[in-house]
C-alpha cells in the first residue's frame, strides 16, 4: 500500500471534479494539487451566514453524489488508515484534505454541525455518515461497511419507520413531503387483557387524547356543581354514565385513526399493519396478524416504537389488573378502583375516576410525580385528597386475587409496607397499574444489526441528531434515553429528523425548556427546572423564587377554596433574574403555560414579567404581579382580589 | 399664596378610587407617604350606585367575567350529556340567583379595598371632588358637608362612564347601561343591546348564553380598533349561537308601551326604512365618556382634549400642570384597561416617591374580549401591521383548529382560529397575535411576554407544544396566508 505523501491529493480520484454542476471554482479545487490552496466558500466580504450556508450546501452535495467521501487531514495517521482500508477494498474515494484548503477549519465546523463529529477522518458511504476511523473499522468488521458500499443496489424504500405513533408518523409524513419513498410499520400487540387499537400510537389511542377527554368529563362534573351557584337550576342528582362517555371518546379516536390512515395515503406513505423486526442490515421482517412474513429493505430506518405500561411481576397482576392501555376503552364502569403508582398517568387516572364519583385509592411506593417539582407534586396530591381521592403511602402490592368475576368483578389486593412488616388487604372492583412504562426495544431485532440499547432501561441512546450507534438507524420518541416522553417532542424531533435527512435543514430538536402539563383535577403546568433541580444546578443562594397563591375569579362565586391555586417562578439572580423554572397549579394550566414557554425560549426575565401588562381577569396575569420571594418567608395567602 | 411643601395636608391626593387610583395610593403609602383617596359614585340615570373600587370591580371586568362564566357553564351543561352526565335538558337559569351571587362577590371586594386602604394608612373620603386651585380639592359628602384637601401631588383617576345617546327620544328615561345591568335584581328579559363595542358584544353574549332573547343593533363595524377579520368571526360565532343582529341600523326613539315593554324605532340605513321592535330592556353600549366635567379642571389649569374631554398628559403622565397627573381611562389616547391603569399608576408613584425613572410602555398591551368565544390579542392587528410595514413586508400565519373538548361535545369549531402577524424578513419578528377560542385570555398572556421579549416566528415555532391544549396551535402555525394553502388543522 502506498501512503499518501503530505501535500498530495490523496489516493482518491484526484483532479476529477465530483460536482461539475457547482462550477470549477469550488468543485475542481476540492482536490486541488499542492501549491494551489483551494477555497470551498466564496471569497470576499459576503455575509458570513450566507457563505456558511453555501459551504454547507456544497458539502451536502458532495456527500450526496459520492460513493465514498473521506474528510481527512494529510498528516493524520487515522485518516491514512481509513484511506488504506478503502484502497484495499478497491473502492475509489473522494478525499478532502482539510489542511490543504483555505477554509478547512470552516469545513470542519460545518461538518460537525451536520454529523455531530468534530474530528477527522469523517467518513460517508453512500450518503450514510459512518463516523471516524474506529467506527469505519468496526463497520468493516461487522460487514456493515460492505453492505453500505453495495448500496447503489436499490433498496425497497428510502426510509422505513417502525412504529406509527406521533413521532413515527410525523417523521414519515415529512420525509414523504420531501419526496422520499417511505414505509411505516405499525402493529399493536394486544395488552394482557386483550385490548388493542388502531393507528396513531399511545397519545391518540391510550394516552393524551382519551385522558384529556375523560379529564374534561370530570371537569364537567365540577362545572355542574358550580353552575347551580351561577343560577342554573336543576334539582336532580346527576349521575355519570361510563358507557356513554367511553363510547363517545372511542368514536372520536376511531375518527382520528382513520384520519391518520388517510393522511398517510394522501402523502403516498406505505402503511403496513405488521410487526417489524430487523433481520439483517438494512432489512426488516414484517409479520402481520395472520403470521404472514414479508421482508423489506431501506437505506435508512427510524425506530419509533414507544413504550407500554409496566407490570409489577406479582401474582395475579397480568391476569386481573388493567393498565392505561385498557382503561379508556373499558366496556364497563371500573367501580371502586385501586390505582397503583404515583406517575402522572396514575394521578390523572385517579383524578378523573374520582371526578365521576367513583371510590378511588392511590397506592404510592415513595414520592408523587417523580422528576417534577416536589412542592407542586405535593400540592397536586393534597388537592386530590381534599376532593375524595384516598392515598395509601409507602405501600406496594404483593398479590392480587380474584374474588368474583364480573364487569367489574371483585379483586382482593394484599400490600405490604415499604418500611416495616405491616401488610394490608383491600377489596376493589378494579386495579389499575400505572407504575411506569417500558420501551418496546427488546423484541425488534436490534441485536441483529448491533443497535445499542441501555440494557437496564431498554432505552436507546442517540446523539443530538437522533442517530443511534448504527449510522443509518435513527430513533425518536419515548424510547430515547434521557429525553422527555411527550407527544409534541416526538412530533418535533421526528419532523426535524426527516428535514435533516432529506431536506436542506440543519435544525436539531431542542430538548431544553420543554413545557408540559399534568391534567390532574387541579392542573399543573410547568416549563424549565423544578426547584430541586434548580438548586442542584445553580445552588440555592444564586436563585430567587417568587411565588403566590391565587383564587381564580370563577372559583369565588362557585364557592371553591381560596389559597389553593399556586404560581411559582425560579430565577437565576446572576443572569438578570432569568426565569429558569415556571410552575402553575390551577385551572387551564396548559393553556396558561404554553405562551410562557415561548417567552422562556426568548430569554424571559423577571423584569420582563413585571413590565408586561396582565390580562384581567385571568389566572395567567398572576405572573405579571409576582412580588413575594420565597426567601422572604412572607405570607402568600390571599385576602382580597385584584390590585 | 404659595404654600410651603409639607404644610399641605397630604403628599399625594388621588381623585378616584378605581383600579388605577387605588394602585397609586397603596404604592405611595408603601413608600411612606401621606396619602388620601377621594371617591364618589354618582348614581347612574337609573339610580344604580356601588362601592369602592371603580368600574372594573363594580360594573366592569369582574361582574362581566362572572356573568360570562355563568353563560359558559350553560354551554358546559349542554356538553355534559355527551360526556356521560345524565342531566335532563333544558336547564333553566335564574337571573336573581346569579346576580345576587355576583353582587355579593363585588361587595366583598369593595370591603376588601376599604380594608387594604386602612391597613396601609391611606385616608379614604367618600366625597365628590372638584378643584379649587392647583393644590386644593374641595369635597362634598353625601350630606352636603364640604371639606378642603390640599396636597403636593394630585393624581386624577376618575375613569369614565357609559355614554347615553343625546338625540334619541326616551334613551335616558328607559335605557340602561353597563352601569346598571350587573346590578339588576330581575332578569332583563328580551334585550336590545345598542352598540358594537366590546362591552356591547360581551353583554349580549352572556345574556344570550343564559337563555335570553338578545339582539345587537350596530350602525357600522364591530370592535373598532381590533383586527377586523377576528372581529367579524366573533360576530359570526355569536350569530350562530343565537344572538340576533340588526346591522346598519340606528335607533331613533324608545317608548314605553302600556304593558311596560319598550318599543324601539330604528332606521335601517341599507333600506332607508323605519322599523320597530319591542323589548323588555334596552342597553346602551355605544362608548364611554371621561368623568372630567365636574372636576373644575379649569380652576387648576389642567388641559383636556376639546373633542373627547379626556385629560392630556405627557409620557410621564403629567398634565399641563406639572404636579397634577392623570392615569387610566380618563386620559387621552390610553388603552382603557384595568391592568394598564394599575401599572401606569404604580410606575408613576415610583417615579414620584421611589426614585425611579421607568416610564410606562403602552405598546403591546394584551387584552381579551370575553365574548362567548373569547378573543385574545396582543400587538398589531393585521390592518395596522400592513399600514405600518406594507403588505409585502408582512407575513401572516394562521390556522383553523378544533379544541379537543369540542369533538366529543359535538360543538361547531368554525370560528376557532389563530393568526400570528409577523414581519416577512427573517428572523420574522412577531408583530401581533390573535386567538379566538376557549380560554383566550389564559392563552394570550404568556405569548404577550414572548412578544415583549422580541420573539421571532422561528422562536415561537421552536417552542414545544403542550398536548392537548388550544394554545399549542400557536406554536404549530405553519401555513401563511400568502401561500393560499388550507389552514385547517387536522389530526394532532
Amino acid at each position: 500500500l502506498e501512503r499518501s505523501p503530505p501535500q498530495s491529493p490523496g489516493p482518491g480520484k484526484a483532479g476529477d471534479a465530483p460536482n461539475r454542476r457547482s462550477g470549477h471554482v469550488r468543485g475542481a479545487r476540492v482536490l486541488s494539487p499542492p501549491g494551489r490552496r483551494a477555497r470551498l466558500s466564496s471569497p470576499g466580504p459576503s455575509r458570513s451566514s450566507e457563505a456558511r450556508e453555501e459551504l454547507r450546501r456544497h458539502l451536502v452535495g458532495l456527500i450526496e453524489r459520492s460513493r465514498v467521501v473521506i474528510f481527512s487531514k494529510s498528516y493524520c495517521p487515522h485518516s491514512t488508515r481509513v484511506k488504506e482500508l478503502f484502497s484495499s477494498l478497491g473502492v475509489e474515494c473522494n478525499v478532502l484534505e482539510l489542511d490543504q484548503v483555505d477554509d478547512g477549519a470552516r469545513v470542519q465546523e460545518v461538518l460537525s454541525e451536520i454529523t455531530n463529529q468534530k474530528t477527522v477522518p469523517n467518513i460517508f458511504v453512500n450518503k450514510v455518515h459512518v463516523g471516524g476511523c474506529d467506527q469505519t473499522f468496526q463497520a468493516y468488521q461487522s460487514g456493515l461497511l460492505q453492505k453500505l458500499l453495495q448500496e447503489d443496489l436499490a433498496y425497497d424504500y428510502d426510509l422505513i419507520i417502525i412504529g406509527g405513533g406521533s413521532g413515527g408518523l410525523s417523521c414519515a409524513k415529512e420525509a414523504a413531503i420531501l419526496g422520499k419513498k417511505v414505509m411505516v410499520l405499525d402493529f399493536v400487540v394486544p395488552s394482557p387483557q386483550g385490548t388493542s387499537w388502531g393507528l396513531g400510537g399511545t397519545c391518540v389511542n391510550v394516552g393524551c387524547i382519551p385522558k384529556k377527554l375523560m379529564h374534561q368529563a370530570a371537569l364537567l362534573g365540577q362545572a355542574l356543581c358550580d353552575s347551580r351557584k351561577f343560577g342554573w337550576e336543576y334539582n336532580q342528582q346527576v349521575r355519570h354514565n361510563w358507557e356513554t362517555m367511553t363510547k363517545a371518546i372511542q368514536n372520536h379516536i376511531s375518527s382520528l385513526n382513520w384520519g391518520y390512515r388517510l393522511s398517510l395515503r394522501e402523502k403516498a406513505v406505505a402503511y403496513v399493519n405488521s410487526y417489524g423486526e430487523f433481520v439483517e442490515h438494512h432489512k426488516i421482517k414484517a409479520t402481520n396478524k395472520k403470521g404472514q412474513e414479508t421482508y423489506y429493505t431501506a437505506a435508512q430506518f427510524v425506530i419509533a416504537t414507544g413504550e407500554r405500561p409496566r407490570y409489577l411481576g406479582i401474582q395475579g397482576d397480568k391476569e386481573y389488573c388493567i393498565t392505561s392501555d385498557d382503561l379508556f376503552s373499558l366496556p364497563y364502569c371500573p367501580g371502586k378502583t385501586l390505582v397503583v403508582g404515583a406517575s402522572y398517568v396514575a394521578l390523572e387516572c385517579a383524578g378523573f375516576l374520582a371526578g365521576f364519583g367513583l371510590d378511588v385509592t392511590v397506592m404510592v411506593r415513595s414520592i408523587l410525580l417523580r422528576g417534577f417539582d416536589q412542592e407542586m407534586a405535593e400540592k397536586v396530591g393534597s388537592y386530590m385528597e381534599q376532593h375524595g381521592v384516598k392515598f395509601l403511602r409507602k405501600f406496594i402490592p404483593v398479590m392480587v386475587q380474584q374474588l368474583e368475576k364480573g364487569s367489574p368483578g371483585k379483586l382482593k389486593v394484599l400490600a405490604k409496607s415499604t418500611e416495616g412488616t405491616e401488610t394490608i388487604e383491600g377489596v376493589y372492583n378494579t386495579v389499575l397499574l400505572a407504575i411506569g412504562r417500558d420501551s418496546c426495544t427488546r423484541k425488534i431485532g436490534l441485536e441483529k444489526i448491533g443497535v445499542k440499547i441501555n440494557e437496564k432501561s431498554g432505552k436507546i441512546p442517540v446523539n443530538d441528531v437522533e442517530q443511534t450507534n448504527v449510522p443509518y438507524v435513527y430513533a425518536v420518541g419515548d424510547i430515547l434515553e434521557d429525553k422527555p416522553e411527550l407527544t409534541p417532542v416526538a412530533i418535533q424531533s421526528g419532523k426535524l429528523l426527516a428535514q435533516r435527512l432529506f431536506g436542506a435543514s440543519l435544525e436539531k430538536c431542542d430538548y431544553i425548556n420543554v413545557p408540559t402539563t399534568v391534567f390532574t383535577p387541579l392542573e399543573y403546568g410547568c416549563c424549565g427546572l423544578s426547584e430541586e433541580k434548580a438548586i442542584e444546578v445553580y445552588k440555592k443562594e444564586n436563585l430567587e423564587i417568587y411565588h403566590t397563591l391565587f383564587w381564580p375569579l370563577e372559583w369565588t362565586v362557585a364557592g371553591r377554596e381560596n389559597n389553593t391555586c399556586y404560581a411559582k417562578i425560579i430565577c437565576n439572580k446572576f443572569d438578570h433574574d432569568r426565569v429558569i423554572g415556571f410552575h402553575i397549579l390551577g385551572p387551564n394550566a396548559g393553556e396558561v403555560t404554553q405562551g410562557f414557554a415561548a417567552a422562556m425560549k426568548c430569554g424571559l426575565t423577571k423584569q420582563l414579567l413585571d413590565d408586561t401588562i396582565g390580562i384581567h381577569p385571568t389566572c395567567g396575569e398572576v405572573f405579571t404581579t409576582l412580588e413575594i420571594t420565597k426567601s422572604s418567608g412572607l405570607d402568600i395567602t390571599q385576602k382580597g382580589c385584584c390590585g | 399664596m404659595e404654600d410651603q411643601a409639607g404644610q399641605r395636608d397630604y403628599d399625594l391626593l388621588v381623585v378616584g378610587g378605581g383600579s388605577g387610583g387605588l394602585a397609586c395610593a397603596k404604592e405611595a403609602a408603601q413608600l411612606g407617604r401621606k396619602v388620601a383617596v377621594v371617591d364618589y359614585v354618582e348614581p347612574s340615570p337609573q339610580g344604580t350606585r356601588w362601592g369602592l373600587g371603580g368600574t372594573c370591580v363594580n360594573v366592569g371586568c369582574i361582574p362581566k367575567k362572572l356573568m360570562h362564566q355563568a353563560a359558559l357553564l350553560g354551554g358546559l351543561i349542554q356538553d355534559a350529556p355527551n360526556y356521560g352526565w345524565e342531566v335532563a335538558q333544558p336547564v333553566p337559569h335564574d337571573w336573581r340567583k346569579m346576580a345576587e351571587a355576583v353582587q355579593n362577590h363585588v361587595k366583598s371586594l369593595n370591603w376588601g379595598h376599604r380594608v387594604q386602604l386602612q391597613d396601609r394608612k391611606v385616608k379614604y373620603f367618600n366625597i365628590k371632588a372638584s378643584f379649587v386651585d392647583e393644590h386644593t380639592v374641595c369635597g362634598v359628602a353625601k350630606g352636603g358637608k364640604e371639606i378642603l384637601l390640599s396636597a403636593d401631588h394630585i393624581i386624577i383617576a376618575t375613569g369614565g362612564r357609559p355614554r347615553y345617546p343625546t338625540h334619541i327620544e326616551g334613551a335616558l328615561e328607559y335605557g340602561i347601561t353597563s352601569d346598571d345591568i350587573f346590578w339588576l335584581k330581575e332578569s332583563p328579559g328580551k334585550t336590545l343591546v345598542v352598540g358594537a363595542s366590546y362591552v356591547a358584544l360581551e353583554c349580549a353574549g352572556f345574556l344570550t348564553g343564559i337563555g335570553l332573547d338578545t339582539t345587537i343593533m350596530m350602525r357600522s363595524i364591530p370592535l373598532r380598533g381590533f383586527d377586523q377579520q377576528m372581529s367579524s368571526m366573533v360576530i359570526e360565532h355569536m350569530a350562530s349561537h343565537g344572538t340576533r343582529f340588526l346591522r346598519g341600523c340606528a335607533p331613533s326613539r324608545v317608548r314605553r308601551l302600556p304593558d311596560g315593554q319598550l318599543q324601539v324605532t330604528w332606521e335601517d340605513s341599507t333600506t332607508g326604512k323605519e322599523d320597530t321592535g319591542t323589548f323588555d330592556t334596552v342597553l346602551w353600549a355605544i362608548g364611554r365618556v371621561p368623568d372630567t366635567r365636574s372636576l373644575n379642571l379649569e380652576k387648576a389649569g389642567v388641559d383636556t382634549s376639546p373633542d373627547t374631554q379626556k385629560i392630556l398628559v405627557d409620557s410621564r403622565e403629567a398634565t399641563s400642570v406639572p404636579h397634577i397627573y392623570a392615569i387610566g381611562d380618563v386620559v387621552e389616547g390610553r388603552p382603557e384597561l384595568t391592568p394598564t391603569a394599575i401599572m401606569a399608576g404604580r410606575l408613576l408613584v415610583q417615579r414620584l416617591f421611589g426614585g425611579s425613572s421607568d416610564l410606562m410602555d403602552y405598546d403591546n398591551v394584551p387584552t381579551t374580549v370575553f365574548t362567548p368565544l373569547e378573543y385574545g390579542c396582543v400587538g398589531l392587528s393585521e390592518e395596522e401591521a400592513v399600514a405600518r410595514h406594507g403588505q409585502e413586508h408582512v407575513e401572516v400565519y394562521h390556522a383553523h383548529y378544533k379544541p379537543l373538548e369540542f369533538t366529543v361535545a359535538g360543538r361547531d369549531a368554525s370560528q376557532c382560529y389563530v393568526k400570528m402577524v409577523c414581519l416577512r424578513e427573517p428572523p420574522q419578528l412577531v408583530l401581533g397575535l390573535h386567538f379566538l377560542g376557549p380560554n383566550a385570555g389564559e392563552v394570550t398572556q404568556g405569548f404577550a411576554l414572548g412578544i415583549k421579549c422580541g420573539a421571532s416566528y422561528a422562536q415561537v415555532m421552536r417552542t414545544v407544544g403542550i398536548h392537548p391544549t388550544c394554545s399549542e396551535e400557536v406554536v404549530k402555525l405553519r401555513i401563511s396566508k400568502r401561500s393560499g394553502l388550507d389552514p385547517t388543522v387536522t389530526g394532532c
